[in-house]
């Protein structure tokens, strides 16, 4: 698996320092409908020139490579451990070579391993595939946007939030207003509803993965998620938190079944630096 | 605009403000100013903070004089060259995980500066009055961009003991730009802004019927 590992390690250079076109897109779709020479304007000013410069030069769009989250799409007879070795490696090459900043610490040593390797740590989830095609995503997750992330229990007295899609969308919007501009707006929101709480962080978390351009497959979900951006769009909370029109840039919404006493909403929190990426093998 | 890169003419505020800064310097930012900072600064994320208010150590250990200059949350990507270090990407770090040190570190140290993302709460915002020192708001995530505006690595303090994201990094900085968003009047622009998408916040959830599930 030499190969793949030398895949995975360009996968993890070309995450880290180039934005998806799409985001770059909303960057500057976003950075045109600030006023001229706010203090919006002039942020966004200067994330496309770093933009730029980071995909130019191959450096890391920003000092927090994140934690990595892989999502593998594996053919029936692949081995899971295998692959998960192979990216392992990949990951100690790539903190050298891209290079990556050591995210990785022990919670009990409190020390760092140096190589973005640890228990659980890069993050992989496997699937598999009826195709013959090995399929790696990889998202880059920021630790400052991570912490901006929050999940509900519904019914919710505080913000009248009851079990319905409205109560979803109170939920959304009082996480981005706690949030701030602690995480790096602007913000690019997953939601993930369903029955069980691992369940719904983890799918909260794909959302992130999918092309802002995506239209949602449900209706109702498609027009939550355009709802949702105009009234967070609203709160003035702007790039960096230091007001303007761009809070977010995209909402994705996912959702599995729930059991009938059970409501969960996660919503998860990306950076204006939502890195991606894929690889095909 | 910010970068002479981006071809755009400059803000008539432009401030270029020279490190250590002064009580002077100090009293005359107000929020919102863009200020441009050149000289010497450190970087001090969570160990640092910890560190410095658990075990108070003397000003004669650290390397250079830190009064009156700015602590720039970051804790960067370096790259060890053969003679030293390089920066290759050094954007500011979330500042209110340390607030509940920063006060005291302001004072004991006699910075005149902070600097990170997002802000700090109502403890560092008295202290910036008491003290006499700023924060600034550097861009979060435009690491490449900030990195080439830090024109040389001087030293590190506690670099074995806290690895190099978590050390004290001392860095020479060429217009290095941000903006102040906490001044030492008690001015915060992002108590301002809490404030203003709060109450969009509460029209907002308050506009609907409960659970109809129309637009707004």
């Amino acid at each position: 698996m030499l190969k793949l590992r030398d895949g995975i390690v360009e996968l993890y250079r070309k995450v880290a320092t180039s934005l998806p076109p799409d985001i770059e897109d909303a960057v500057k779709a976003a950075h045109a409908q600030e006023a001229d020479s706010s203090t919006a304007a002039s942020t966004l000013a200067v994330i496309a020139e770093n933009i730029k410069r980071a995909r130019e030069t191959f450096r890391p769009l920003c000092q927090d490579t994140g934690v990595p989250v892989f999502y593998v799409k594996v053919p029936v007879g692949l081995s899971h451990n295998e692959l998960r070795s192979t990216i392992l490696e990949a990951t100690r090459e790539a903190t050298q070579k891209v290079p990556l900043r050591p995210n990785a610490v022990d919670v009990i040593t409190e020390k760092n391993s140096g190589d973005n390797t640890g228990e659980g740590f890069p993050v992989i989830y496997f699937e598999e595939t009826s195709g013959g095609t090995l399929t790696v995503d990889l998202m880059l997750k920021g630790a400052g946007s991570e912490n901006a992330g929050q999940m509900y229990k519904l019914p919710l007295a505080e913000i009248n939030a009851q079990r319905d899609l409205e109560g979803v969308r109170r939920c959304v919007l009082d996480a981005v207003q706690k949030a701030q501009g602690r995480g790096c707006p602007p913000y690019i929101i997953g939601v993930g509803i369903g029955a069980t709480k691992d369940q719904v962080t983890r799918l909260a978390k794909e959302q992130l993965m999918r092309k802002l351009t995506d239209v949602n497959k449900a209706g109702e979900l498609a027009e939550l998620e355009q709802q949702l951006l105009g009234d967070i769009n609203s709160l003035g909370i702007g790039p960096m938190g230091l007001g303007g029109k761009a809070t977010a840039l995209g909402v994705k919404i996912g959702v599995n079944h729930r059991h009938p006493a059970s409501y969960f909403v996660d919503v998860s929190v990306g950076c204006w630096a939502m890195r991606r990426g894929r690889l095909i093998w | 605009m910010l970068g002479d890169e981006t071809g755009a003419a400059h803000m008539v505020d432009r401030r270029t403000l020279t490190l250590p800064l002064s009580a002077e310097d100090v009293s005359s930012l107000r929020a919102g100013d863009l200020v441009f900072l050149n000289g010497l600064l450190i970087t001090g994320r969570d160990k640092v903070h910890k560190y410095l208010v658990e075990q108070r150590p003397p000003k004669a250990d650290f390397p250079f004089d830190i009064s009156g200059t700015v602590l720039y949350h970051c804790g960067p990507i370096m790259r060890k060259t053969e003679d030293g270090y390089s920066v290759v990407a050094a954007g500011p770090t979330t500042s209110i995980r340390v607030e509940m040190y920063e006060a005291d570190v302001i004072r004991e140290y006699g910075l005149r500066g902070i600097m990170g993302k997002g802000g700090m709460g109502e403890k560092t915002l008295k202290a910036l009055q008491e003290a006499g020192c700023v924060y600034f708001h550097a861009i979060g995530g435009a690491a490449a961009y900030l990195a080439d505006r830090i024109n040389k690595v001087v030293t590190a303090w506690k670099l074995e003991e806290f690895g190099s994201t978590e050390a004290m990094w001392f860095f020479e900085v060429k217009d290095f730009p941000a903006i102040v968003t906490m001044d030492s009047l008690g001015n915060s622009m992002h108590k301002e802004i809490e404030k203003t998408s709060f109450r969009r916040f509460s029209e907002l959830i308050l506009s609907k019927g409960q659970g109809t599930g129309q637009k707004s």
